[in-house]
């Protein structure tokens, strides 16, 4: 949507812009300040109008080749190169080389005594010199309204400010005017706002002891821009505005899976694990293993080699490790091999916006390809809710467009637990959404963890117990019961039945076959028993028939000796039966 | 003028040979009107006592940063010290001499 908006817009022809090359400003005023036109620069004290007066200055010349005229009123060209010469602008480095011209314009009311009628054509000759000496595109000055303690008569410094400002315009140079903020209005002399063409805001809010720097442009001249206030932050390397709407959801994404560092919660992702460059927030109550996890997920992303930066905001680096090691997770070697990271610090170290430019910086240094951030819900005690997930927002797109994979932890209380809802609202800024909690049962607590959300892959559904051992956190199989999963003593419960289920079924097995062999041996007894007795009825019937053969034989023989007999008148034998 | 002869002692800056000033940007009526006024002051009350210079800073616009010239035409008090600055066509005598402290002078 946005992207469309941005292309169909480029089709017409923009007001010019001189972009201010400072970080953020020029994505939320669109491409820079209106070229060759006032803009002011207005805010109260400590707000860092000089500052960013000047890094406007420094980037045109050191990024855009603009040379830059500062004409300053209320410090001198010496005290200006000291003090923005930390934040590594050397202004004599650039005056030598003709690219500035430094002008420290000094009223003192004291010194000077008025009398009739004048202009101010000798601080139009003055710029107009400067401007044409090094042929200048940029201007500031800084603050113009110092005049009006200079000189008294209003009615001239006013039309000669008025006249001024047309004249910068004709010359075409590019002017930031830097102004107090006034009472109830922009500036003191509720001038300058209506003759700039852009006027950006800067505010300085403390609130609940924490300073927010905010930046706000109130009025753009022939532009759109973003209307938002944007916190802004002064860091080591100048002026870093941070919009919260510059993310157009516009970044590559990976379809390489990482895993968990648990096997069995990969397992419960249908591809076996979690996108590259995605987020995951790990939510859950108090003492459920979050940071456990995600040591858990640390340690497997320096084991594929990959660099990971650890934010611990509730524990030291050192108390990490020896947590983790406790729990068979050694985090010490990657420490050492430059892969881990743990950068820890208390949330009340600094405000929110800091925060982020201490992770973007450590991003820039570090380049890991992971991130994690434990705990985010102690980012609450820094600022508003709000604040925080708007602070998280731009922390997720910055991590997103980079494609780092971002692991946060989140600690839900234990009331809203079932909710499952996150004070920082960020759940939908996530992909994958981890949950953790307490199964708590008869006389006993146990993990579980779910997934509520993953987006771009189907998920199981189950609550799953997990035990944190002493070789790091392992699912347990799940376990069906009469009513539902159960976990914990039920488990076990549940496992002692099924074990002297399985014992008796043995056992009866076993009774069985001892039962089966016997009547066997009965069987096989009585079989001997008949092949016995068949014998000896064989033995007794063969004998019989050899008898009966043998009397038959005696009885043939007989026979024959009675017919020879016969034939030599022999008389019969005695009776043939003996 | 007014005489008021309270002072009676002569300023240690009578000696010196005062020199002035007068910045202008180009012929404008006020730069006129200034460098006017300003010799008819001299004349009357530091007469040959005085060295007037005029820097046009159209001509020479690198002359103004120097003595923190703003507002055309200013007139400065080099000597005797400290710097003074007068800024307008001088029309008012009373604060031009007042600012430019010749009251002394014209005690005498």
């Amino acid at each position: 949507m946005s992207i469309h908006l941005s292309s169909s817009a480029s089709h017409f022809p923009t007001l010019p812009k001189a972009p201010t090359g400072i970080n953020g400003l020029d994505e939320i005023t669109e491409g820079g300040l209106p070229k060759g036109r006032p803009t002011l620069l207005c805010g109260s004290a400590g707000c860092g109008k000089t500052l960013m007066a000047v890094e406007f200055l420094v980037r045109g010349i050191l990024d855009y080749d603009e040379p830059g005229v500062l004409m300053a009123f209320e410090e001198t060209a010496v005290e200006l190169a000291d003090n923005v010469q930390s934040l590594g602008f050397d202004l004599r480095q650039l005056q030598a080389d003709k690219k500035l011209r430094l002008d420290h314009v000094h009223v003192d009311r004291s010194e000077i005594e008025e009398t009739g009628e004048y202009d101010l054509e000798g601080l139009f000759i003055r710029l107009g010199y400067a401007i044409d000496t090094i042929g200048a595109k940029r201007v500031v000055l800084d603050t113009i309204e110092s005049l009006f303690s200079g000189f008294t008569n209003q009615a001239v410094l006013r039309s000669e400010i008025r006249r001024l400002f047309r004249w910068l315009k004709d010359k075409g140079v590019t002017t930031i005017i830097t102004a107090e903020r006034g009472e109830g209005s922009l500036t003191r002399q509720g001038l300058e706002e209506y003759v700039s063409d852009c006027v950006i805001l800067l505010d300085n809010r403390v609130i609940n002891q924490i300073t927010t720097r905010r930046l706000r442009i109130v009025k753009y001249r022939g532009s759109t821009h973003g209307t938002n206030e944007y916190p802004y932050l002064i860091t080591e390397d100048g002026i870093s505005v941070l919009p919260v709407t510059s993310l157009r959801l516009a970044h590559d994404v990976s379809n390489d899976i990482i895993s968990t560092g648990v096997p069995g919660l990969d397992e419960m992702f249908t591809r076996k694990g979690l996108y590259r460059g995605s987020s995951i927030l790990i939510t859950g109550t108090a003492g459920t293993a979050k940071t456990t996890l995600s040591a858990a997920f640390a340690l497997e992303a320096c084991r594929r080699g990959e660099r990971c930066l650890f934010f611990a905001f509730e524990e030291s680096p050192q108390q990490l490790i020896r947590n983790m090691r406790a729990v068979g997770m050694d985090l010490e070697p990657f420490l050492a091999q430059g892969l881990l990271h743990i950068e820890a610090s208390r949330p009340t170290l600094n405000g929110l916006e800091q925060h982020l430019v201490t992770i973007h910086k450590l991003l820039t240094e570090f380049k890991p390809q992971n991130v994690i951030i434990d705990p985010i819900s102690n980012l609450v005690s820094v600022g508003s809710i709000s604040e925080v997930r708007g602070m998280l927002t731009r922390l997720i797109d910055l991590l997103k467009v980079q494609g780092i994979s971002a692991l946060f932890t989140a600690l839900v209380s234990g009331r809203n637990a079932n909710q499952e809802m996150t004070e920082e609202g960020v759940s939908s800024l996530v992909d994958t959404w981890i949950h953790v909690r307490d199964l708590e049962g008869i006389g006993e607590r146990n993990r579980g963890v779910s997934i509520l959300k993953a987006r771009g892959m189907a998920h199981s559904n189950q609550v799953r117990e997990f035990l944190v051992t002493d070789h790091g956190v392992q699912l347990l199989d799940v376990i069906v019961g009469p009513a539902g999963i159960i976990t914990g003593a039920s488990r076990l419960t549940q496992q002692l039945q099924e074990q002297s289920q399985l014992l008796a079924s043995q056992q009866e097995a076993e009774r069985r076959d001892r039962e089966l062999e016997r009547k066997r041996r009965v069987l096989e007894a009585t079989i001997a028993n008949l092949r016995t007795e068949f014998e000896s009825v064989e033995e007794e019937l063969r004998q019989v028939n050899h008898e009966e053969e043998q009397r038959q034989q005696a009885l043939a023989t007989n026979r024959q000796q009675l017919a020879k007999g016969y034939s030599n008148r022999q008389p019969a034998s005695p009776s043939p039966n003996q | 003028m007014q005489t008021p002869s309270d002072s009676s002692a002569s300023s240690p800056a009578d000696e010196e040979i005062w020199e002035l000033r007068l910045y202008v940007a180009g012929q404008t009526v006020k730069s006129v009107t200034a460098l006017a006024n300003l010799k008819k002051y001299c004349e009357t009350h530091l007469k040959g006592r005085y060295k007037i210079e005029i820097i046009d800073l159209l001509l020479h616009p690198q002359l103004a940063e120097g003595d923190q010239i703003l507002a055309i035409p200013t007139l400065v008090r080099k000597v005797p010290s400290p710097i003074r600055k007068i800024i307008g066509d001088l029309s008012n005598q009373e604060r031009v001499l007042v600012g430019l402290d010749i009251r002394a002078v014209e005690n005498k």
